[in-house]
Order: C-alpha cells, then structure tokens, then sequence
C-alpha cells in the first residue's frame, strides 16, 4: 500500500471507460454521481478503494468505479467484503446491494456482517421490485403488491431495511434518497467517516418495473409533508411550514404533534443518533408505517465505540505476536512429543 | 513419579512379537478415543510403526449403555511397516455389554477380552438389547476372557481421594489403560506427562487419573492375571525424528508451512462440519504465525470470504465435508471466473445429505471433478495417508498461487481422524513457494496470461495503477472487460481448462509400485493407499505379478497413467464409493477396468481386498 502524499482526485478520477448500461432514467445514475463525487473528498488513496457488490441492477456498480472492484456473486457481497476487510483493514470497502441481493438471498450475510461491524460501507439501493429479472417482489415490496410472479398480490409482510438493520446492532444506519442528491452526499460523508459497518438505505426508483416507488416521499409537495430529515442534536420537525414534530408521550411511544397553540418545539424529541438504547432508532426506524407519521431520512444512528471486527481478530495476532513471538516453522512442526529413530 | 513410571520386573512370561492390533471399544462417554489416543502416543514414542482408526457415532452422547453409543479406537502398531489399522484385533477391551457385541466378531481366535464386569447387570444387559449374559453362556469360549471389576477397583483405588463416585467411576478408562501397558510393557510417562498438562488446573483429577492406571498397572502384576506380556520392538523406519500426526493436524501444518514458504497471510474461512472442524481449531491456535480464521455465518461466507481474502492477496482457504462442498459450489464457480488463487479442502464422509457425519467415504470424486454449473474444472489433488496431508496443502498452495487457479483437496474421515508417525521434514525439505504480485502499470491487464502457465496477473489492491474490476459475468480476453461475444466465450472457456491442464507439466509422472508390468494393476486414490498398498504386498508375496498405481493428483492426471494402464492383462479399482475414479479411467482411457466398491462408512480390510484380487485373477 502506497503511503507516499495523496495526490488531488476529482470526480473524473473515479469513471471508468466502461458504457453505463443501466435503463435511462434509473435512479441508480444519481446514486453513481453522488458516489464518484464523493469518493475525491475523503482522503483516500484511489488504489485503496474497494467497491464490492452481489447480482442485481446495483450491483453493476463497480464496473463504472475506477477504483479496485469486485462484482461477486448473489447476496454473497458482504462475505466477500468481510474476506478483504479481514485480510487488508486498511482498504476503504464500499459495497452495493440491492433490496433482493442484501435482503433476500443475503440476508444472512447481511445481518453477520452489521452485527461483526467490519468496517464496510453499505448502499443498499431499494426500488423495492427485482429489476434485473424484469419485475418480480422484492422483500421490501408493499403487502398486496401486484407483480409479475404476483398477479394477484404478493402475501408477504415487506421488511423495512432500517430497522432490520439496527436489529441486527448495525453501528451506522442511515436512509437517503437518489433525487435528494444535497442530502445523499451528507449521508455518503457521514457513513465514510464512520469505522465500523455503515449501513445506508437509499430508496432508488425504478422508472421501468416499478416506476414512482417512492413517489408519496419524491414528489415536490409531499416531501416536506411526509418526509423527516434526521439531524443530531436537532428536535424532529417537519411540515412543508415546519409547523409539525414528533413527541415523546409519557407512556415511552411517540407521537406527531402540530407546533403552536402552547406547544413549541423544545417539547419535541431532539434527534441524538449517539442514543446509547436500541430501542430509540428503532422507534424512529418504524415510524413510516404509522399513519400520519413522517418517512425518516437521514442518519437515525452513529454509534461509535465499538471496535471493527478486523481490528479485534488482526489485534489479536499482533497481541499473541508479541506475546509468543513470530511463529517458527521448525519448532512447530517439531511440536509435542517427538522421538528420533536413528 | 519414579514408582508409578518403572517397569517393574515380572514373573510372567514376556513374548516378542512382530506386531499386535488392539481395540478400546466403550460408550461414547466412557473416554475411548482419549484411552486409545493415549496408547498411540506412547507406542509411537517407542518407535513402533503405527496406524490408527477411532470410530465414533455422530451422536456426542446416545443413551449411555445402548449400541448407538458405542465409540471405538483402533490401534495397529508393529516393528514392521504398517498401512493399515488391521483387520481383526489381537485385543478387545470392552467397557460394557453393547462395545462387546458391536466388536466381538473383529476379535481373533484366542484372542485376549477385557470386559469390564460390573457393567453386565441385568439393566446393562438390557440396554444392548442381549438377553444372556454373554460372560456367563460360553459364547466366549474361543477368546481369552479377562473379566475385571474395573468400576470396583478403580473406587478401591481412588477411595481416599475425597472424590464423589461418578467422578471416580470416570477414571476407568484409564484403569483399561494401565493394564494395557502392563500387557505391553509399556512405560506410562508419556501418558503421566500429558494427564499433568491435560488437568493442570484441577491437581486431583491429574491425580485421580495417574493413580488409576497406575492401579490397572499394578493390577495385572500382582494377580498375574495374564500369565504372559508382549514385547513389540521398535520399527525399522527412515532415520529422523518423528512425531504422531493425523491427517487433520497434518493439513494445518501443511497450510502455515504454506504461508511462511510463500509470504503470504494464511486466511481460513470456515464453517464447523464433521469431520473438518479440527483443522479450524488447529489454524485457530497459530495466530503467531500470522493466520487468520475467520467461523463464518454459513458454507458461503465461508468460501466467500476466502474468495476476498485471496483477491486482497492472502493464501486463501475454507474446509468443509461434503454437505458444505455441495454448498460452496456457486463460489467455485467464481473462483474459476476470476482466476483466483484458493485451497478448498473436503474431508469426505458419508452420504448423500447428513450421511454418515462421522464415518470416511470417497464419494466426492465426481463432485470435486464437475460439481458445478457449466464447464469450470479445478485441480483435484488426494492425500494418501494422515502424514501426506501436509504435503498435499503444500502443493496445492502451490499450484493455486503459480496458476491462479482454486484447488480442490480430498481428504476423508478415515485420514481425518486416523495418525501415523510422520518423519518431520528440515527446513531445506520444505520447497519454497514463489509469488510474485503484478505492481507494474505499464500494459497492464487484468486478464492479460503468462505464456508458460496461462495465469493471470495476482494484482492486489493497493497497488496504484493497477486498480481494475473482476467478477463472474464472462470477461473479455485480456481486457478483462465485460462480454457477451460468442467467439470470446468460447475462448475464454477453452482458456480456463488449457490452464488446468497445462498443470500437467508441473506434476511428476506416476510409477507402479511392485511389478511393473504384469497380470494386474490396482489403481487407487485417497485413503485406501494403505490397504491396496498391504494387499498387493501379500499377494505379490504369493508369486503374483501385480502392480499397484496409487494416484495423488486426480485432476489433471498425470501425463503417463493411460501408458502404465495397458502394461498389465487387467485393472482393479478399489474405492468406497460406487465406482467413480473407475468410471473416470473408463471414460478417459477406455479401459475395461473393474471395480470393488465398499459404501459402508468403513475402510477396505486387507482380506477383501485380496479375495478380490484372486478373483480378478481367476484363481
């Protein structure tokens, strides 16, 4: 690894040569531009970049990423990525995933990656419909939702992708948005200043099989309305004339309440993405399926105590190297009870 | 310890024998696999040549007494060359009814039973479903019974200890043992040593333990209960020093003599399975040797992480048994796509599915060969005995890093699980392994191949300018870049077996042990190397002319093995599977080769081996 003075790198540094070949109009264009413009302010070396993905429209990604990609195979993404991180702690490991790849097939991946907290960066770019396949449900598809391989509704309950993440004790857990590109790039900066596993929701439209996925959150008028933009330290406001938020009630839920007539907002919950309990994010996290509640965005937890779990199996190597001493060959194979026959 | 360490002189009589197989056979709680690793160990020391064979149920406690729960070690050991944990024993000890009817028949006429008495009561009869007490109806006739109180005496022994009687009851085994050594004249030191490591931490086990066998020891030289004892000299093996090795243990070492002959980090991504979860406990244990392991969530992550770990530049691994193969077979497959270097070990077991978790079979062959989704060969090597285990992972590290290429080992539970004294070779014995990583940008491509090897560039990241994109979708020759052209696929498909292949140049041709040309040839690959190996001896003792082909690497097969086929009038293929190295040989040399199959969780004895022979040979 080259440690010599970082050269400048701007967004050019980081295309490739390669034809995008996503449909026009996909979302995942945006998501791509906010990515490579990103990547230049972070202070990496462009060679120690790793961008790891599974199989699906997203998972594309690192083939128009000029840095050292991987596209494996799918749902398997955060293994591999797992694999580089254990072997190379010092690479800068971003994976793309989609709804299917990271929750379905992978789900299992998934869930042992964020609990371990290697330190990968996570966008999961959910258009909640398989778009590769041509159009079937995805895990995160609405209840009911009428697809190709359901025509007549799907049965199954969506997972929300946030909370199943602080579930699984991610560290980091954010949500933004492709079209929100001011906010996305935050949202890629927090994650890339977090250690540990950084787990970003993007909701990501898909303009050919499931067209306006996100359009109650994406459309002008309904942003502000229905959307919330989590800030630490800040009280959680929304409303096209910020004259709504969200309170505690005395029983430990939460409720949306419209500010004035004797409410202000120093009675709202001042967002702490530090909050030490699971239960806070989660809250937050299941709040979209409420009625009149706001769809969160932004970073609903930072926590940032926990090791990596890289450090703590390659800490361990090194502690055991000093404590034994580097390995001699001879005496282990010599090792136990020996006999000579001469 | 000198009183309980001395062999004290005997009136008895002491014979000397060329060479004796003995078998501890109790329930699985009773300490078995210990009691008879313990007696390895010992006779190793002493110099005799061993081989071992420990037979356990895949239950870790079935109800104790029942014949479920029945776990059994083998012990063949000799001042002559051994191959094999023998066909019938010279000595059963029996812990309790069910060990005695599920072992009795392996015993030989004359031969010596210790049955441990005070477990033949009336429940203990029933538990193994025998309805007369076989120590009392002169079923036995034919043996050397020595029923011993071994519960009673051993509370005798320990009675002042201040132990609860379970705990006393659970230093039997090592009573057994005592008295084996006895017959045997065996010193207890190396088994002092290791019950003072073992129970270090709890002083009066330790002593608990040493003052039982020492019981069971003074026991027989007191009561003179055997009338005779056993001398085995040392064998006659290569000079060197030797330690006792079981295949798994092998593997390991195998592997971080890899990594240190390479420079590369040893990563072990794994998934616990029978029987390959030791390997993982052994790499475990050397983190000062830099190796990583990582117990991932499944077979996948397992393999995955491997797969990451190698394109980073680490020698990567994962070991599995057959179910975990059958999972990890996709991950293979991009192995082979991306051309990285990674050493998938399958210590084989019985199946289909579940199988026989805990009992060896070779019927991964075909699935190593051609288990996965279009064509996408990978090297195949097999280890032959516990000992070439660990030049098995060397030279598959090896030709994983020079070819970019996964690798597949075979190894089984037989090997696992079984030990043999292993010469430990001097450092100027172990072959270095050259790696060099790509650093150079100019007219860099990821996919672009060395002429010799067909390898690709190992280009890892960090290393600027060479930043490029892999992955499972076909790629362009040399570019490496994405593409669908029909003519490029084909030559990339053609490309990735030629790779393969042209590992030929680089393995050594094969010789026939015994004649080399003649009657019959025996081909054999894997774990049956000692067997065939102590039945064509026999045979050829008798004036036969037969050879013997034992191959190692199985794919690619070395460049002579179709010429050494049609020296001899016929073929014999001994495997424990339904036939598939027989097949593979009738396909690629068509040859009219025959087989002798053996699917029963169990190696080959020497007599089937050699009846099959006769057979073939139309005697």
């Amino acid at each position: 690894m080259t440690t010599s003075a970082l050269p400048p790198l701007t967004r050019k540094d980081f295309q490739t040569d390669q034809e995008v070949r996503w449909c026009p109009g996909c979302g995942d264009y945006a998501i791509l531009a906010a990515v490579q413009s990103v990547f230049p302010e972070l202070g990496v070396r462009r060679e120690n970049f790793v961008v790891v993905s599974g199989i699906g429209c997203s998972s594309r990604f690192p083939y128009y990423m000029n840095t050292y990609g991987f596209h494996t195979i799918h749902g398997r993404a955060p293994a591999v990525a797992t694999g580089i991180k254990i072997a190379h702690p010092e690479l800068e490991v971003w994976m793309a995933t989609g709804d299917g790849d990271a929750l379905a097939i992978g789900g299992n991946h998934t869930i042992h990656m964020l609990r371990r907290n290697v330190g990968i960066k996570v966008l999961l770019f959910n258009n909640r419909i398989y778009g590769l396949t041509k159009g079937q449900y995805s895990p995160t598809s609405e209840f009911q939702k009428i697809t190709k391989s359901t025509p007549y509704g799907s049965a199954d309950r969506p997972f929300n992708p946030v909370s199943l993440a602080i579930g699984a004790e991610a560290t980091f857990v954010a949500r933004s948005v492709d079209i929100f590109q001011a906010h996305l790039k935050d949202t890629l900066r927090a994650a890339a200043a977090h250690r540990g596993s950084a787990f970003v929701e993007i909701l990501q439209n898909c303009n050919i099989f499931n067209d306006g996925a996100w359009t109650g959150l994406t459309e002008k008028d309904a942003r502000s309305e229905h959307v919330i933009q989590l800030e630490h330290g800040k009280p959680l406001v929304f409303g096209k004339n910020r004259d709504k938020g969200v309170r505690r009630k005395p029983d430990g839920d939460i409720e949306v309440v419209a500010l004035g007539n004797g409410i202000s907002e120093s009675d709202l919950i001042v967002h702490d993405a530090h909050h030490p309990r699971p239960s806070y994010a989660f809250l937050l996290s299941h709040m979209e399926v409420r009625p009149g509640f706001p769809t969160p965005i932004g970073v609903l937890r930072a926590w940032d105590d926990l090791p990596r779990y890289e450090d703590v199996v390659n800490g361990q190597v090194a502690g055991i190297i000093q404590q034994k001493g580097p390995g001699d060959l001879s005496k282990l194979l010599r090792g136990g009870d020996v006999w000579e026959v001469k | 310890m000198s009183t309980l360490t001395d062999i004290p002189s005997s009136k008895t009589k002491r014979e000397v024998l060329e060479q004796a197989v003995i078998r501890f056979a109790g329930d699985s709680g009773d300490g078995m696999q210990i009691t008879g690793s313990q007696f390895t160990n010992t006779v190793a020391l002493y110099g005799n040549d061993i081989a071992t064979f420990p037979d356990y149920p895949a239950e870790i406690r079935a109800p104790a007494g029942t014949i479920p729960g029945v776990s059994g070690f083998q012990l063949h050991f000799s001042s002559a060359e051994v191959y094999t944990p023998g066909d019938a024993v010279d000595v059963l000890v029996a812990m309790n009814p069910a060990a005695l009817k599920v072992n009795v028949a392996d015993l030989k006429p004359n031969g010596i039973l210790i049955v441990n008495s005070d477990s033949f009561e009336e429940s203990d009869l029933r538990k193994a479903h025998v309805t007369v007490n076989p120590l009392e109806d002169n079923s036995l006739d034919k043996f050397r019974v020595f029923p011993v109180e071994l519960q009673r005496l051993t509370r005798t022994a320990l009675q002042n200890l201040g132990l609860d009687a379970k705990s006393m009851d659970r230093c039997k085994n090592f009573f057994a043992l005592g008295m084996c050594y006895w017959l045997y004249n065996r010193s207890m030191d190396p088994t002092v040593r290791w019950i003072d490591d073992k129970f270090n931490k709890k002083p009066l086990l330790a002593e608990a333990n040493k003052l039982a066998m020492q019981a069971g020891y003074s026991y027989c030289e007191a009561t003179e209960a055997f009338q005779i004892s056993y001398e085995i000299p040392p064998a006659q093996l290569t000079p060197g020093t030797y330690r006792n090795l079981s295949g798994n243990q092998a593997l390991a070492l195998g592997f971080v003599a890899a990594s240190q002959k390479s420079g590369l980090k040893l990563f072990l991504g794994s998934y616990p399975i029978t029987p390959a979860s030791d390997i993982l406990h052994e790499l475990s244990k050397y983190k000062n040797f830099g190796v990583l392991t990582f117990q991932a969530e499944d077979e996948i992550a397992a393999i995955t992480s491997a797969i990451g770990a190698a394109y980073s530049g680490a020698l990567a691994l994962t070991t599995t048994s057959g179910p975990g193969m059958a999972l990890k077979t996709e991950a293979l497959g991009l192995a082979v796509a991306t051309e990285l270097p990674l050493v998938v070990c399958d210590i084989q077991r019985g199946g289909p599915s579940t199988g026989l978790p805990t009992k060896t079979e070779q019927a991964d062959l075909l699935q190593a060969l051609f288990g996965r989704n279009s064509e996408a060969p990978i090297p195949v090597l097999a280890a032959a005995t516990p000992g070439d285990c660990f030049w098995i992972a060397m030279e598959a590290s090896r030709i994983a890093v020079k070819y970019m290429v996964p690798v597949i080992i075979l190894s089984d539970g037989y090997l696992a699980n079984g030990a043999e004294p292993w010469r430990i070779p001097t450092p100027q014995e172990i072959p270095a392994i050259p790696v060099k990583f790509e650093t150079n940008p100019d007219g860099f491509f990821p996919y672009r191949r060395d002429p010799n090897t067909l390898a690709r560039p190992w280009a890892i990241p960090g290393t600027a300018g060479l930043e490029h994109r892999i992955g499972g979708l076909e790629k362009q020759e040399t570019t490496g870049n994405v593409n669908y052209e029909p003519l490029n696929h084909e030559k990339m498909v053609r490309m990735r077996a030629a790779k393969v292949e042209a590992v030929r140049q680089d393995i050594p041709n094969v010789m026939p042990t015994g004649d080399p040309e003649g009657d019959l040839l025996l081909v054999s690959w894997g774990s049956t190397y000692g067997s065939v190996t102590q039945a064509v001896k026999a045979q050829r003792a008798k004036g036969r002319k037969i050879g013997h082909l034992h191959l190692r690497y199985l794919n690619p097969l070395p460049g002579n093995v179709g010429e050494v086929l049609k020296r001899y009038r016929r073929v014999l293929v001994p495997e424990l599977n339904m036939g598939q190295l027989l097949w593979l040989l009738r396909a690629k040399y068509l040859v009219d080769a025959v087989g002798l199959n053996k699917i029963q969780g169990r190696p080959f004895k020497q007599n089937e081996l050699e009846q099959k022979i006769e057979e073939v040979l139309g005697l």
